[in-house]
């Protein structure tokens, strides 16, 4: 639109100087490429939309044939039997696999959550500038590492860890996983976290310390509360990336069908079984669906996590 | 700090000698010597960029929020050397209380912010609600806004119309009951009606605080201030009674700028 207005506004010393048909072909042209690069760039915004739903239909009609049988929902969503290969008695109790996704998101942000707020207020509080940049490298670092990658580091460095420290005949559990979930969701909090704390104005920081706050006063009673909405966001974000995640927890919880009595417990997480287990489910058999039903399951939960924590952001932006 | 029952005239409010200050290698004051009496206003003129908000702030020591910034000299408030090694910042800001350029209330209540400074400074235990009822009313009561805000207290005090805001960020000083307020430019960003607000809140507080306020407003360090003291480019120039620098001012670039030939 904008442009146009310049092209219009530029016309009289264009044909002063350019007498004639040429002006309004380079007119037409400009605003033929015009045309194009912005259907261009609206295909680009639509296909991202489309995938999405795309996707969604995809895992939704793999699975949802399952519904219309003598298949039970309730039982699916609670029983702890997941038994989907057996000869004799085929069960789909999935209870222990939530609980294991559960138990493993809960514990990486029970040591996420503090360590990431922490490093966030860190970073945007305490570091002068040097210190920030090299700082948001090595968390952007942290960001970058396969997840393959983490679940070796699992495997090889904490679960031999976890057996010395705390005496455990495995090192393969909750812990474990939860570990390298945390590593995995931290960076993310701390990058969300720290563009929260930025946005709050220097003026409240100042009127606070001029009242004569000490830095952990102007940290817990300004900057905290009048972050929080960024930096509960933070915390979802990570949630999310917590939620979903596969390859190192398939990994490192150890893949046992269990619903956990403590943090030093093997699980099995839902992600972990459809990895596991869709390769070697025939395509359309009940195996297959059931799988699919948990991806429509694991979908739900992680787009229920984003859209409130994408909510949340848009009500700081609106502030 | 001596108590206000003690001020005498002679009395001085601060102090500073050769006093020097600087913005990693850029002087922004250079040797400056002042005198400003207790229980009056004294204006802070000169044009922009001569250093008027940083004096200001290092009379409560926020300058060094900045890791660049190094000051030599001396300042005395209340005949105490503020640089001292004993000398505590958070007891320095709750005796010398500041309101900014811009109105800066925090973003909770209106109520939270004046009892911001007692709930810092105080345990949970130590302060009971009648108490902080008490303080609100109080504070609220000296600026004038009591009774347009008793019945919102609970408001958020950033949704607060400019004027209201301003006054509420003095209120809000009033509960650590300070001895000095620094004022820098506090209605540049408010109307006639709220600067001429602001000045009578100001003369109502005259005598029991210490009042020292930044304008680049002729008029209303005129009008509103005991003593004016003119800055160019980092360093003092003339420090007097208003009325005496106004009429005949004794430094000819004093003269030219009240004549508004530059600034
Ligand atoms: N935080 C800062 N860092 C570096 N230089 C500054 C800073 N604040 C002010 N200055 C410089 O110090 C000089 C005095 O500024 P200031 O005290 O704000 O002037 P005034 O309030 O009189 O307009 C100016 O030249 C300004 O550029
Ligand atoms: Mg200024």
């Amino acid at each position: 639109m904008e442009h146009e207005v310049v092209t219009l506004g530029a016309q009289p010393t264009r044909r002063s100087m350019a007498p004639g048909g040429d002006a309004a072909r380079r007119r037409m042209v400009e605003s033929l490429t015009e045309h194009v690069l912005e259907w261009v760039i609206r295909l680009c915004g639509i296909s991202a939309i489309l995938f999405v739903f795309g996707i969604f239909f995809f895992v939704l009609r793999e699975g949802v044939g399952l519904l219309f049988g003598d298949f039970s929902l309730w039982k699916f969503l609670s029983s702890t039997e997941w038994y989907p290969t057996s000869r004799s008695n085929v069960r789909y109790g999935v209870l222990s696999l939530i609980v294991g996704t559960l138990s493993v998101t809960t514990t990486a942000m029970l040591i996420a959550v503090p360590f990431g707020l922490g490093a966030a207020i860190f970073v945007s509080e305490f570091c002068d500038k040097r210190a920030k940049e090299g700082l948001k490298i090595v968390i952007e670092l942290l960001a970058a590492i396969p997840s393959v990658v983490w679940g070796f580091i699992g495997i090889s460095v904490m679960n031999p860890l976890i057996q010395t420290v705390f005496h455990v005949p495995v090192g393969l559990n909750v812990l474990n996983g939860a570990l390298l979930l945390a590593l995995m969701s931290v960076p993310i909090m701390v990058s969300i976290g720290e563009d929260a704390l930025k946005a709050v104005p220097d003026s409240f920081r100042e009127a606070a310390v001029a009242l004569g706050a000490t830095r952990w006063q102007v940290i817990y009673r300004v900057l905290v509360p009048a972050a929080k909405n960024g930096l509960l966001a933070a915390v979802l974000l990570g949630v999310g990336r917590a939620v979903g995640e596969t390859m190192a927890v398939l990994m490192a919880t150890g893949h046992a069908v269990n619903i956990p009595h403590s943090v030093f417990d093997p699980v099995r997480t839902l992600t972990a079984t459809i990895a596991a287990e869709l390769g070697e489910a025939s395509v359309g058999s009940p195996h297959y669906q059931v799988l699919f039903l948990i991806g429509i399951l694991l979908f739900s939960i992680t787009f229920a996590v984003n859209l409130t924590a994408d909510l949340i952001v848009k009500g700081v932006r609106r502030k | 700090m001596t108590s206000a029952a003690l001020r005498t005239e002679a009395d001085p409010g601060i102090v500073t000698r050769a006093l020097n200050l600087w913005y990693a290698d850029f002087q922004a004051l250079k040797g400056i010597d002042l005198d400003i009496k207790r229980g009056e206003i004294t204006s802070l003129i000169g044009p922009s960029g001569c250093g008027k908000t940083t004096l200001l702030r290092c009379f409560n020591r926020v300058n060094e929020r900045y890791g660049y910034v190094r000051t030599t000299g001396e300042i005395k408030i209340l005949g105490k050397n503020i640089y001292d090694p004993d000398v505590s910042l958070i007891e320095l800001r709750k005796s010398v209380g500041m309101v900014f350029q811009r109105p800066n209330p925090l973003p909770i209540s209106i109520y939270e912010n004046i009892v911001f400074g007692m709930r810092i400074h105080h345990d949970r235990r130590q302060l009971s609600k009648s108490q902080l009822d008490a303080a609100v009313e109080l504070a609220l009561t000296e600026v004038g806004l009591w009774n347009e805000l008793k019945d919102r207290l609970e408001q958020r005090a950033t949704g607060l119309q400019l004027e209201q805001q301003q006054k509420l960020c003095i209120a809000r000083l009033l509960p650590v009951k300070p001895e000095i307020i620094l004022m820098d430019e506090p209605c540049s960003a408010l109307d006639v009606e709220g600067t001429r607000a602001i000045e009578e809140l100001m003369w109502a507080l005259r005598g029991r605080y210490t009042i020292v306020i930044v304008t680049h407003n002729m008029a209303q360090a005129r009008r509103a201030s005991d003593e004016c003291i003119f800055m160019l480019m980092g360093e003092l120039v003339e420090h007097r009674s208003t009325a005496e620098l106004f009429l005949n001012p004794a430094n000819p670039k004093t003269a030219e700028y009240i004549e508004g030939r530059y600034g």
